[in-house]
């Protein structure tokens, strides 16, 4: 292999390399540097020792223990609960005949929307203000149940409508996942199945599940993934000041030592995010050691 | 004979009825996914004094107007938020575009010594979630003093390593042989690269083209950090400004307005492209 | 088990264009005897496949009626007609040993039919040993061989002893070795087993070879029922004629003038039947090499394949194919003038066809 061959292939890269260089790798190393540099003055960029303070600090601040808390009921509620129902909706979906693509393209359409924006509808649908108890709270009426503030109301009515937006955000995908796993199982399966008597249950769970465990599997692990990075959807519905409505997420907490009104604080911001990468890393390695055993792979 | 006939009936009632269970079921979730759609469209067409002037809120209006747009656009700078929004998405993707087409070409084509080190280095920093880098990116880019700036938002988004990955698949799948007799040709790699590799793959980069613009267009968080001028921030901080504080905070039927004008582009796009844009996310894209 | 078919018709709405209507099952009408082998053959986009799925009830009629016996099953679920089922790819489930394969359908048993774990196991292990597979019950689908895989499938349709066992394409999947051992074991087990069972495929050697009945279909219409060698020797029209045999038959343009069937000027034989222009098709061992002969064809070459040898000539009024194939007895004197060379015809491999309907003249 010739050198100038060897300069050519670099060339190309480059762009990619230099990039990839600044903005991912170098920062890689630097927030293991920062997590553990004590009392780091952003304006000066000095700091006053090396040390598990910030993790410690972290560790003990409410404004992180609420933020842990949100977040693992979010994930735990939504990441089981989307997947269901995607499973569900994709189901149905490949049972269709007719207007299949139809409802697939309706279902995917919160997919390409912004967030925030679609938040913000959200938040209106759900909100109590003087001047009127927004639409959910009429439907709730009308069954007889009195009027809920879900966006600046209780605790558990707050939490409802963040998991109801995550699942409606996070569906669409979910969706053309697991229809694009269950139209790829052979169809002759199904008629074998048919013309043995099998009862759709049996079918689903002998047959159907094992065929799409590794499209399952691969959901059920994203999934973990993203909710724990939770925030846009967070900020749509409840505001930037995520620590006085009580409803912030690690993610969202991290960016808030960064930056905003209490931020200033990449120490504390990398110890924040370097906490949540372990529990994010730990969740993962136990899925993939479920799944060896659980899921089919052709 | 009694007996058969009693099973044909059971086994119709039983179709029947699972028909219409998937279909309620289907029909019921198109519902809950259109709904905030037809009500932000709704509100969006509502005066303020009618809006406000209903406290059980109206399904219908009898009486559309357009002024919230205009408002959105005369009250907030929405036009502003909009050109933003459209130079960063551009340049961030075209860029990205040539970028990520180098690499691939030079991992998937180009034969040179540490590749496969380079590439397995290039994979493992898929798994890296971004909430780790943007701590430092966000020094880097303080520090170089181009907060409120296009270059500022726009760098560190220049790379994708999964695209890389994505378009090398693409490009592997070219037999060799089309290399190899623009080689005996004397077709230089550039050109081969630029004259058929880019032709062949046109789906790919097209799918991954669509996919970073959607992206860019939902930027939230980096703009975020990285603006607090008014003037340099893209639709989904214009979006939260105007939650916060545009309209005098009470104009729900302006910010609908704000929100159905920053919505559209991208549900255009989508209903264009539906076909192309499943298909690439099924292949593997993840949200954000 | 009987089988019949009466008047029975499947409509689809056409994938391709919405407004068609495409018939894949014409009217079709007969009856199949208890405990024969039958095979339904045809071109691919004939309609046999569609006819095997509303005999197992995959897909339900138009129109007509299906018995079983003297039951008529057309509005029961596959599951409450007693079919077993083999498809072309086979269809074992990946993910299951071969054991858990051939026992899934007697699991699915509810009610008073409910076997015990043992009775199970026991009958899958009797009907392994009908297809020979009794040693290969751990393994997994994937480390089987095509024609092991094959057996299996066919273990899975008999285990629950069906009255009908339906074969979709079962050899097309295997090399050409394996398809010729698995067709005689495929015999040889409905010969053990004494099921009725319609076999589809769109390999006519194959059909011909073990089925004790052919059906040969077209455009979802049916051209002609019948025992192998008897469709082959007396074809209804020129498609059963054209699709049964290899290789296949010539087919020559021709004229019926004055009392004589003509190919081209060459006078051919008697033939009572009004003037008219006919096809005149001829089996590839119908021809005999005269110095005399009635046909004259251009002469082109020799071709020996082990014990057949074939003459390759030419002649402007044959249609089905540039060249005329014929085959004749390795030591038969092939005697060629100026290149010409002349033929006798056998009587009974020699057909006239109608041009107007293509149905065969008996003249």
């Amino acid at each position: 292999m010739s050198n100038k061959n060897n300069l050519k292939g670099w060339l190309y890269l480059l762009p990619a390399l230099v990039f990839i260089g600044i903005f991912m790798v170098y920062p890689l190393i630097d927030v293991f540097v920062y997590s553990f540099e004590e009392g780091y003055n952003f304006a000066s960029q000095t700091y006053n020792g090396v040390g598990l303070f910030n993790y410690s600090y972290v560790l003990h601040d409410p404004y992180f223990i609420q933020a842990l808390k949100n977040t693992f009921i979010l994930v735990i509620i939504t990441v089981p609960l989307s997947t269901g129902i995607a499973l569900l909706i994709s189901l149905a979906l490949n049972s269709l005949n007719r207007f299949k693509d139809l409802f697939q393209t309706i279902f995917f359409l919160p997919y390409v929307t912004n967030t925030l924006a679609v938040g913000l509808v959200f938040m209106i649908l759900f909100k109590k203000s003087a001047y009127s108890d927004g639409l959910i709270n009429l439907l709730l009426n009308s069954v007889g149940i009195s009027s809920i503030d879900f966006i600046e109301g209780p605790y558990w009515a707050k939490m409802f409508v963040l998991c109801f937006y995550t699942i409606w955000v996070v569906l669409p995908f979910k969706i053309l996942i697991l229809t694009s796993a269950l139209a790829s199982v052979n169809k002759d399966f199904y008629k074998v199945a048919k013309v043995d008597g099998t009862s759709r249950i049996r079918t689903f769970f002998r047959i159907t599940l094992p065929m799409i465990s590794p499209s399952l599997f691969y959901l059920i692990i994203t999934g973990f993934i993203g909710a724990f990075k939770a925030y846009s959807d967070v900020v749509a519905l409840f505001g930037t000041d995520l620590n006085s409505a009580g409803m912030n997420t690690i993610v969202g907490y991290v960016y808030d030592m960064l930056y905003g009104n209490s931020g200033g604080y990449p120490s504390f911001a990398s110890a924040a995010a370097l906490i949540l990468f372990a529990i994010v890393l730990t969740i993962t390695v136990i899925n993939l050691i479920v799944s060896r055993r659980k899921v089919y792979y052709q | 004979m009694d007996e058969l006939k009693k099973i044909a009936k059971e086994n119709r009632a039983k179709n029947t009825i699972w028909t219409i269970v998937i279909f309620a079921l289907l029909i019921f979730w198109s519902f809950i996914v259109l709904f905030p759609f037809y009500w932000m469209v709704l509100t969006s067409l509502k005066s303020y004094s009618a809006y406000n002037a209903e406290y059980i809120p109206q399904f219908i209006t009898l009486s559309p107007t357009l002024e919230n747009y205009i408002q959105a656009f005369t009250a907030v700078p929405l036009a502003r938020y909009f050109v933003n929004t459209i130079i960063f998405t551009l340049v961030t993707t075209i860029l990205m575009m040539i970028i990520v087409v180098l690499s691939a070409f030079a991992f998937s084509r180009l034969e040179f010594k540490g590749k496969n080190l380079v590439f397995t280095a290039f994979l493992s920093l898929m798994m890296i979630p971004n909430e780790l880098v943007i701590i430092t990116n966000f020094v880097t880019i303080s520090n170089l003093g181009l907060r409120n700036t296009y270059l500022g938002l726009i760098l560190p988004s220049v790379t994708s390593v999964f695209y890389i990955y994505l378009l090398k698949e693409n490009f592997e799948q070219i037999p060799d042989e089309l290399y190899k007799a623009a080689k005996v040709d004397g077709t230089s790699d550039f050109k081969y690269l630029y004259k058929v590799m880019i032709p062949i793959s046109k789906p790919t980069i097209v799918t991954i083209f669509i996919l970073k613009v959607i992206e860019c267009w939902n930027a939230y968080v980096w703009p975020r950090l990285i603006t607090d001028d008014e003037n340099y921030f893209l639709v989904s901080n214009g979006i939260q400004t105007i939650r916060e504080s545009g309209f005098g905070r009470e104009n729900i039927p302006a910010m609908m307005a704000a929100v159905v004008v920053i919505s559209l582009p991208l549900i255009i796009i989508f209903l264009i492209f539906h076909k192309k844009i499943m298909e690439g996310v099924s292949r593997g894209g993840t949200k954000g | 088990m009987k089988i019949i078919l009466d008047h029975l018709t499947k409509k689809f709405v056409s994938i391709h264009n919405k407004k068609e209507i495409v018939t894949a099952v014409n009217d079709f009408n007969f009856e199949i005897p208890d405990g024969v082998l039958i095979g339904l053959l045809g071109p691919s986009g004939c309609g046999k496949s569609t006819t095997l799925n509303l005999i197992c009830g995959l897909e339900n009629p138009t129109e007509g009626r299906i018995f079983f016996g003297e039951n008529d099953i057309t509005d029961l679920p596959p599951e409450s007609r007693g079919v077993g089922m083999v498809f072309q790819n086979y269809a074992l489930y990946p993910h299951m040993s071969v054991k858990a394969n051939i026992m899934f359908p007697l699991e699915n048993l509810k009610g008073d039919k409910k076997l015990s774990k043992a009775e199970i196991e026991e009958r899958a292990l009797k009907a392994a040993k009908v297809v020979e597979i009794d040693e290969l019950m751990e393994r997994k689908p994937s480390e089987l061989s095509g024609g092991q895989q094959q057996r299996v499938a066919i273990a899975r349709a008999l285990v629950k002893t069906p009255n009908v066992l339906l074969l979709d394409e079962p050899l097309s999947n295997l090399d050409a070795r394996l398809r010729l051992q698995t067709r005689e074991q495929i015999r040889r087990i409905q010969k053990e087993t004494k099921i009725t069972t319609v076999f589809v495929t769109h390999d006519q050697e194959e059909a011909m070879s073990i089925s004790d009945l052919i059906v040969v279909m077209n455009k979802g219409v049916l051209q002609q029922m019948g025992k192998p060698q008897e469709v082959y020797n007396n074809p209804k029209n020129l498609f059963v004629a054209k699709f049964l045999g290899t290789p296949a038959i010539n087919v020559f343009d021709g004229k019926i003038k004055d009392g004589y069937l003509y190919i081209g000027e060459n006078k051919i034989r008697k033939a009572q039947a009004d003037d008219q222009d006919v096809y005149v098709a001829i089996r590839p061992e119908g021809f005999i090499v005269s110095e005399k002969g009635v046909l004259e064809c251009e002469f082109d070459r020799v071709e020996t394949t082990g014990r057949d040898t074939s003459i390759i000539s030419h002649n402007p009024n044959c249609i089905s194919d540039d060249d005329i194939r014929t085959i004749v007895d390795a030591d038969e004197k092939i005697i060629v003038n100026d290149n010409k060379i002349r033929f006798d015809l056998k009587d009974h491999k020699t057909y006239i066809f109608s041009k107007t309907d293509e149905k065969v003249m008996n003249v």
